[in-house]
């Protein structure tokens, strides 16, 4: 188990090597000479050989790459072009809204959809079952967009059930500020994950040992709890785990129509003002937190079936 | 007895079901809009001012007209144009790359496999909204950029199915049978193994297709996608302002065609599923 993971850890390395090089190759080759966008028109050629010495664009390419390795490492970013703020300070600070609003949804989004296709599993083919797909399929093929822009509208807006925008710190004064950008969160992956999840759930369904379960006397409950859950839960937490980057950048769109002063909305900024250094940084931190998530998943698996031997 | 082919069973299941009947039709439907407009037959004046400033729908104006007096209708067909632009080009991009490297990957095994493994781990390190964020930024805002972006961060999945498969397909006997008259690795590859796995390909690019129209409305709500022209994000975008006004028919519109369209491939994609892998079935 610890060899494994040893292992596993090793793998990371070129892995690394291999998201640095592409955020390398975008951000210090293709993107070219930023000095000019961030002078303005009037820069003097003596002010741009300045800045570009403060921006470590003089630096051979090898230094420069290296540089975006160690900052996968350090999360030392520098600074922000356009606020001069401290880029991990900007990331810790904006953490707190996202989390605010994505955890308990993403939690919830989770355990709902499982139930949903649980429920649905249970009455395959029945008249419930077709109402989930259809309901399902409908709801991936609304754009986001247009969820957000309606529910905003109507509930907010219209209704003033909620805030419209904005976001205070501390525990009970943020909810009425994310109660509504997470409940618009959890209808738009009911869809995709009650999609995925039955889909798994009835690849399990025909499975000879699940017709033994049956035989022996099991109700139809216990069958689906006990013996088809349990197997399906391999690609169930992989595909959950992986979601979790994507909530550390915040539901981006949310947190833009909702005003959250979260690390969606700091990529958005920096996105409208050419700051470069913020989303490389950006890139970089879900980069890793993707790779480092998915060596959690592997030993996982380990819990979920033993049957797995990490080799 | 008389022959069938897998690819004619598969049409004949396909188009037995009306769902997938009924959503292929809109796709070629869509697709000969798209096609008309980018030739110039139809919507090629939307710029034109044709009634009053935000009229409600009518029979003239079937989806009113916009803030500036463009009729909507005539936008959204812009709309169609480069959505289905988007979804055929990352289509083309993605399934060149894709095949092949999944291929190759599947076939030969070994470093090969180690190497492609690692390009394609290493690519989907990077969440796709990041690197679609970073790509689209670093290229200029514009349509070329969303091409490239979604077509970068699209031949991943593809490429994996596809490994898998030729993976399974090696050791089969045909390939065997291929390898014992003398057939070399290029011709065991490309003319057994490879039309075998077609079917990922044509399932992945239905669902490919909705993907990328749906990652080009929200690039170009955010400003990164097309410039100057109506896509059916900058319509959305557009409409966040006035719908406290009462102007909902651009929205309307601009998701009503997302959703007609995107429910298409999505159902023709599970269809395909269905027709051309019939072991999954009411999955």
């Amino acid at each position: 188990m610890i060899k494994y993971v040893i292992r596993r850890l090793l793998y990371l390395i070129p892995v690394l090597l291999g998201v640095s090089f592409i955020i390398f190759v975008l951000f210090n080759l293709v993107s070219g000479d930023p000095t000019a966008v961030l002078l303005g028109k009037n820069a003097t050629a003596r002010q741009m050989a300045e800045l570009r010495e403060q921006l470590g664009l003089n630096k051979p390419l090898l230094e420069q790459y290296f540089d975006v390795v160690r900052s996968a490492f350090t999360f030392n970013f520098g600074t922000s072009w356009a606020t001069k703020q401290d880029i991990s300070q900007m990331i810790v600070q904006g953490a707190y809204p996202s989390l605010c609003l994505t955890l308990p949804a993403f939690v919830f989004a989770t355990i709902l959809s499982l139930v949903i296709s649980l429920v649905a599993a249970f009455y395959r083919g029945k008249g419930i079952d077709l109402f989930v797909r259809i309901m399902c399929i409908a709801g991936v093929s609304v754009s986001a967009l247009a969820y957000i822009l309606f529910f905003q509208y109507f509930f907010a807006y219209k209704l003033g059930w909620f805030e419209i925008s904005g976001f205070e710190y501390g525990f009970p004064d943020f909810v009425p500020y994310v109660a509504l950008p997470a409940i618009i969160f959890v209808l738009l992956s009911l869809g995709p994950d009650v999609r995925f999840f039955r889909t798994v759930i009835l690849d399990e369904i025909y499975q000879d040992y699940v017709r033994t379960a049956r035989a022996k006397g099991l109700t139809e409950i216990v069958v689906l709890l006990k013996h088809v859950l349990r197997n399906a839960l391999i690609p169930i937490i992989t595909y959950v785990v992986i979601q979790i980057p994507s909530l550390i950048l915040g539901a981006l769109l949310l947190e833009n129509f909702f005003s959250i002063p979260g690390l969606g909305g700091i990529t958005l900024n920096a996105l409208n003002s050419s700051d470069f250094p913020v989303i490389k940084a950006m890139a970089i931190l879900s980069s890793v937190l993707y790779i480092l998530l998915s060596l959690l998943t592997d030993v996982l698996y380990t819990f979920a079936d033993p049957r797995v031997k990490l080799k | 007895m008389k022959e069938n082919s897998l690819w004619k069973d598969a049409f004949r299941r396909l188009v037995t079901d009306k769902f997938a009947l009924g959503s292929l039709l809109i796709v070629l439907t869509y697709a000969i809009v798209a096609l008309l407009a980018a030739s110039g037959l139809i919507a090629a004046d939307w710029a034109k001012e044709v009634g009053g400033s935000n009229l409600p729908p009518s029979t003239e104006h079937w989806f009113g007209t916009d803030i500036f007096g463009r009729d909507v209708l005539a936008k959204l067909i812009r709309g169609t144009q480069i959505a289905m632009s988007v979804g055929l080009v990352t289509s083309l991009i993605a399934i060149p790359i894709g095949v092949i490297l999944g291929a190759l990957a599947g076939y030969f095994g070994g470093w090969v496999d180690d190497v492609i493994t690692w390009l394609y781990t290493t690519f989907s390190s990077i969440p796709n909204i990041m690197l679609l964020i970073s790509i689209t930024m670093i290229l200029g805002k514009g349509i070329f950029a969303v091409y490239i972006a979604l077509g970068a961060t699209s031949w991943v999945t593809l490429c994996r199915l596809i490994r898998g498969e030729v993976m399974k397909h090696k050791e089969r006997e045909y390939v065997q049978a291929a390898e014992a008259i003398g057939g070399g690795h290029f011709r065991k590859l490309f003319i057994h193994i490879l039309p075998n796995v077609t079917h990922i390909v044509i399932i992945n690019t239905s669902l490919q297709f909705q993907f990328a129209i749906k990652s080009e409305v929200i690039l170009s709500y955010l400003g990164l996608g097309v410039q100057g022209e109506p896509s059916w994000g900058t319509m959305i975008d557009d409409a966040k302002l006035e719908l406290s006004r009462g102007v909902w028919w651009q929205l309307a519109g601009a998701t009503l065609a997302m959703f007609v369209v995107v429910l298409a491939f999505n159902l023709l994609g599970d269809a395909l599923r269905d027709s051309l892998d019939p072991k999954l079935k009411g999955k």
